[in-house]
């Protein structure tokens, strides 16, 4: 630990051929004062047994930025020092034995401007396949002003989406068409035509709905936007619907893209399946041609959910804010998905904020300036339904899109009924809220008083009255919240 | 046909005092209110006509009832909305906008579909009351 406390070394001594450990390679700087244009990150490191922590540390820095397994001299033909990751703080994660918080600061020339693609190949390029850890994670970035700025950002942004919707004043409102596979063309558009006319604003295609066998992409489109047609002109209200042009390619991509365009849609979607170079050229086609960019989060999952292991939804959605997605998934509390209700605050916040100040208890470790770039709308979807309202308002606020898929389709007088239930129950409790009333203790009242007047409110609540999910969430934050904690 | 604009529109017709209250909102959110009025009521007409310039600086909500009302003398045929603007920083623009008058008949829009290339179908909605003059509609 003595080299390690002091870990300059003698150069000479240093870059002599061998096998060194990170600290004692430099990556390892506990009186590093990170600076301001430093892209930080927050690891959850798990050490293999034996393996101290701060080596772990140094290790992660190292793997993540020029480092490799032995000492090499070209690293002395450039200014080695500036290149190299720098772990400067190492914690012990409260309550998990065995895991630290790593803390990571990499100069800004280690990064090509406005590249997802470059700033991932280094932060979670090969360094989580490195056999000295058990597990890591990446928890927290802090991305400094001057590299949020070579971002386009969202392509359209929550103001801007709501002046071109000329919606206001509450949430929006969708449904994702169901079953999700296997309606023709046809018969998906009437699903659409239902829930639009109904009161719904937005409905969706699903994250694996592209161009299959039952419904090819063209016929899908048609359809739908003449059903979007049709209730924009029996409601007098702008409306849209996702066009998923997720394809095999970037030119098929486009081919798609341009075609909902060409149809007047206002909407297109894609999946984060697509990657993200893919998801920056979207957004760049989007912001060119004044179209709303939708992001479906599909597989996240697979590296979001476990504690331990894998890249926070957190970081996720900081990516796709600078990605330039105007709508992004981001959890309901209240529904059938993952989402602890502070852990889902923090990734709310990043989504609409102008700054995030650090939150601990919210899973958020930095301020974050985001320098003016747009907001993205957070979508609220998986398991809820009008009875939730009061809860989905008072967690989640004003600007989200909440989606009821099964909460609109699956009620028993039709999508309609189910459409206007959802609308009728949003309406009311926003002019509650509005009024001073405590939604949170009177939001059952509240439906009930709406219903009176509601045929189709009343039967959505009868029929979901006793609906709730009530798991344990497998990612809280770590910290409860406190006045005070050190950076 | 109901036209479905604004953010209550789903609701029962607002009584004054439901827009007083909703008003009072947007005023101790520091937002400034405004009254509009329109017979085109196109999804896409964004312009509406002013019924004077937004209330800034104006604390009580029923000075905005007196304008709606006074509104409705003019132009009580027609639709007429309160807005609430907001000029905060990365804002600026509206935050609330809420139908508080229609015409008695709403005779809604018309589907236009004109047949183009392939099975491409293009769209246009067009306002039933627009058909007449401005000033003729809704009479």
């Amino acid at each position: 630990m003595n080299e390690m406390s002091n870990p300059k070394m003698d150069a000479k001594k240093r870059y002599s051929a061998g096998v060194l450990k990170y600290a004692q390679m430099g990556y390892w700087e506990p009186d590093y004062t990170p600076k301001d244009t430093d892209v930080i990150a927050l690891f959850r490191i798990t050490p293999q047994d034996g393996v101290d922590a701060i080596e772990a540390a140094a290790a992660v820095a190292g793997e993540s930025s020029t480092a490799t397994w032995t000492v090499v001299w070209t690293d002395r033909l450039t200014a080695c020092d500036k290149y190299r990751a720098k772990a400067y703080r190492v914690d012990p994660v409260p309550n998990a034995s065995g895991e630290y918080f790593a803390y990571i600061a990499y100069d800004l020339d280690l990064f090509e401007p406005g590249s997802i693609a470059n700033l991932t190949a280094s932060i979670i390029g090969n360094v989580f396949g490195f056999k000295p850890l058990k597990a890591l994670r990446l928890e927290d970035m802090r991305l400094p002003v001057a590299y949020v700025k070579t971002f386009q950002g969202p392509a359209t942004g929550i103001v801007v989406e709501r002046e071109r919707l000329n919606v206001y004043g509450r949430p929006l409102l969708g449904a994702t068409v169901k079953p999700k596979l296997g309606l023709s063309g046809r018969n998906y558009g009437r699903v659409v035509y239902e829930a639009l006319k109904g009161g719904l604003d937005f409905t969706k295609d699903d994250e694996n709905i592209n161009s299959q066998p039952f419904m090819h992409w063209r016929d899908r489109f048609l359809y739908c936007m003449e059903a979007v047609n049709r209730a924009s002109a029996a409601t007098g209200e702008v409306k849209g619907t996702y066009l998923n042009v997720t394809a095999g390619t970037m030119e098929q991509m486009y081919e798609r893209a341009n075609f909902a365009k060409d149809l007047g849609s206002v909407i297109v979607m894609i999946d984060l399946v697509i990657g993200y170079t893919a998801i920056q050229s979207m957004a760049k086609w989007a912001r060119d041609n004044d179209m709303i960019l939708h992001l479906h989060r599909a597989g996240h999952s697979t590296y979001t959910r476990q504690r331990s292991h894998g890249v926070s939804f957190r970081v996720i959605a900081k990516w796709m804010r600078l990605a330039g997605v105007d709508h992004l998934h981001a959890g309901t509390v209240v529904g059938k998905l993952e989402g602890d209700p502070a852990t889902t605050k923090g990734y709310y916040d990043i989504f609409r904020e102008e700054r995030n100040p650090m939150a601990l208890e919210n899973g958020i470790f930095f301020d974050q300036d985001w320098a003016s770039l747009n907001k993205m709308m957070p979508v609220a979807s998986g398991g809820i339904h009008a009875g939730q309202m009061h809860q989905l308002l008072t967690y989640l606020g004003e600007d989200v899109v909440l989606q009821f898929g099964g909460g609109t389709i699956g009620h028993p007088h039709g999508i309609q009924a189910g459409a206007t239930a959802n609308r009728v129950a949003l309406e009311a409790m926003v002019f509650a809220r509005n009024a001073g009333r405590d939604i949170w203790n009177e939001g059952e009242d509240i439906l009930r008083d709406a219903a009176k007047t509601c045929t189709p409110l009343q039967q959505a609540l009868d029929t979901w009255k006793d609906v709730s999910f009530n798991y344990a969430s497998t990612d809280a934050p770590d910290f409860a919240p406190t006045p005070e904690v050190s950076m | 046909m109901k036209l479905r604009q604004g953010q209550f529109s789903f609701l029962p017709d607002l009584s004054d005092d439901d827009i007083r209250v909703q008003a009072q909102y947007a005023i101790d959110n520091g937002w400034a209110v405004s009254v509009e009025y329109s017979d085109d009521p196109h999804p896409r007409n964004t312009y509406w006509e002013m019924w004077g310039h937004p209330m800034f600086d104006n604390p009580d909500a029923a000075a905005v009832v007196f304008e709606v009302n006074e509104c409705r003398k003019e132009h009580g045929g027609k639709y007429i909305r309160v807005i609430a603007f907001d000029a905060s920083p990365g804002w600026e623009s509206i935050r609330m906008s809420f139908i508080v008058n229609r015409p008695a008949t709403e005779p809604g829009f018309r589907l236009v579909r004109q047949e183009a290339e392939g099975r491409v179908v293009r769209y246009t909605i067009e306002s039933y009351a627009t058909r007449e003059p401005e000033g003729l509609r809704y009479a």
